[in-house]
């Protein structure tokens, strides 16, 4: 080959002297077919492999569940200088382990930060705080202890205060509330929400151990499948 | 090969056939012979006998010694876990609300159910133990260079796969133990950024542990990941085979006489 490169083949088959040419084409009919068969077996992989993928994932990200709201008793069951366990459900139709415990309060105005954003979603009082038993560490169940006014987790010595806040341990946020109204004087517990360090409330409520302070309110998103309270 | 007869009397000794008899067949030789053209018949329209000859007589380095085995010794772990999970899955019932029942049922009632049971559980462990033996008699035995590197890939796919099936077995017995270590474990895959969160949905089948976490785990553990690490014991083997092992660090390689004379 080092004398005289070849001639630089003419992109139309005809040129090229294929027998059955047409005139100005310039796919050859193997690479046509190639091609063709290639794209065909693409499609059919894709027929089956993408309704798969959308019908396992799908479901688990996009799916609202319904609001609901569980009646846990009437608001003098609750006072405001310690906390009352309730048993309350959170996925109804697989018996114990969609239930959960939760410890419910009043609120105390004086102590209490007052809620942020101030505007809470529409027939959602803030009378009452229900706080989640979930560990912000990694979703443990944490106990109250009233002795000692703080919420204690078993697993890895997380430690929030009376209010929810980290107190000690690895939690990287307070402790996960549940919106909360009053209907014909019991009260009510409706959806999750999480707050961060300053109590800003995020309606999607995020999973244990995602921090929602500076930059983690962005690495963590919310997801889409949060459950929509009329605001 | 023929042995020599022991000292016997006489009149115990083989007689040899008189000339007058016929040649009888021995029904021993007419099972081999039909063994033989039954192998015969497949291999003459498969031509498996080069393959399995080339697989089975490879040439082995100087120096192997018993930790070579570490490898298929993994190997019969995962299919020990494969036999053991089938029929334990005849027994089993991944419902939320049957799930610790069958188990229980499987462990106390069934025959031999406590033993099978055992062997699945403490095969796993078994399993870990040796694939990360198996790891590391290849990194200090150097048998991951050049030209084993994508065997050493495919082996750490094995081991992360290894370590899926750990994960989502162990909520199948669905005791408070394997509940809250999944809680734990599904929100430990929800830390990573941004993809985190829409991963511990996806494996939880929504935002809260539901109806249908446990028979995604069942499914995962059952039929995604067996058949992938299948798979890929598959191409490992091939691999194996193809490029041959490693000799033992220890051993010099041995200088050609040639070599030799040219270095006086």
């Amino acid at each position: 080959m080092a004398d005289g490169r070849k001639e630089p083949k003419s992109k139309y088959t005809l040129d090229r002297g294929m027998p059955g040419a047409f005139e100005g084409e310039t796919v050859t009919r193997r690479r046509f077919m190639n091609v063709t068969a290639q794209a065909a077996g693409g499609i059919a992989v894709a027929a089956f492999a993408l309704p798969a993928l959308g019908f396992a994932a799908g479901s688990a990200l996009f799916d609202r569940p319904p609001v609901e709201w569980e009646a846990i008793g009437p608001g003098e069951d609750f006072p405001m200088d310690t906390y009352v366990p309730r048993v309350i459900t959170e996925v109804a139709g697989i018996g114990q382990v969609g239930k959960t415990t939760i410890y419910v309060r009043k609120r105390n105005p004086k102590t209490d930060p007052p809620p942020n954003p101030t505007t809470m979603p529409e027939g959602v009082t803030d009378e009452f705080i229900a706080m989640s038993t979930r560990c912000m560490h990694l979703g443990c169940p944490v106990r109250y202890i009233d002795a000692a006014k703080r919420f204690v987790c078993p697993c890895h010595g997380g430690v929030y205060n009376f209010e929810g806040q980290v107190d000690g341990g690895p939690p990287v946020r307070p402790l996960d509330r549940f919106y909360t109204r009053v209907v014909g004087g019991q009260v009510e517990v409706g959806p999750r929400y999480s707050v961060n360090s300053e109590f800003r409330r995020f309606p999607s409520y995020r999973d244990p151990a995602q921090d929602l302070d500076g930059i983690g309110q962005y690495l963590y998103p919310g997801r889409f499948s949060t459950p929509k309270l009329s605001n | 090969m023929k042995l020599p007869l022991p000292p016997l009397p006489t009149a115990l000794q083989p007689k040899p056939k008189r000339p007058s008899e016929e040649e009888q067949v021995k029904p021993v030789e007419q099972v081999k012979e039909a063994g033989i053209s039954a192998v015969d018949w497949i291999d003459e329209r498969t031509s498996l006998s080069g393959a399995a000859r080339w697989v089975m007589f490879r040439k082995i380095p100087k120096g192997t010694n018993w930790f070579y085995t570490l490898g298929s010794a993994t190997m019969f772990a995962f299919l020990s876990q494969a036999v053991t999970g089938v029929v334990l899955a005849m027994y089993y019932d991944p419902s939320v609300t049957n799930a610790y029942e069958s188990t229980r049922h499987i462990t106390n009632d069934v025959f031999l159910g406590e033993f099978v049971r055992g062997m699945h559980k403490w095969g796993s462990t078994v399993m870990v133990v040796l694939i990360c033996l198996h790891m590391a008699r290849t990194f200090f035995f150097g048998a991951y260079k050049y030209p084993r590197e994508l065997n050493w890939v495919i082996g750490v796919v094995l081991l992360i796969l290894t370590f899926v099936m750990s994960f989502t077995g162990y909520l199948l017995p669905f005791d408070q133990r394997s509940y809250w270590a999944t809680i734990v474990g599904v929100n430990i895959n929800g830390t990573g950024p941004l993809a985190g969160p829409f991963l511990s949905d996806f494996l939880r089948g929504g935002a809260e542990f539901g109806a249908t976490t446990l028979s995604r785990f069942y499914a995962i553990h059952m039929l995604v990941v067996p058949g992938a690490i299948a798979a890929l014991i598959g191409a490992h083997l091939y691999l194996v085979a193809r490029l041959g092992t490693t000799a033992p660090p220890w051993l010099k390689a041995e200088s050609h006489e040639g070599i030799r004379e040219e270095r006086v």
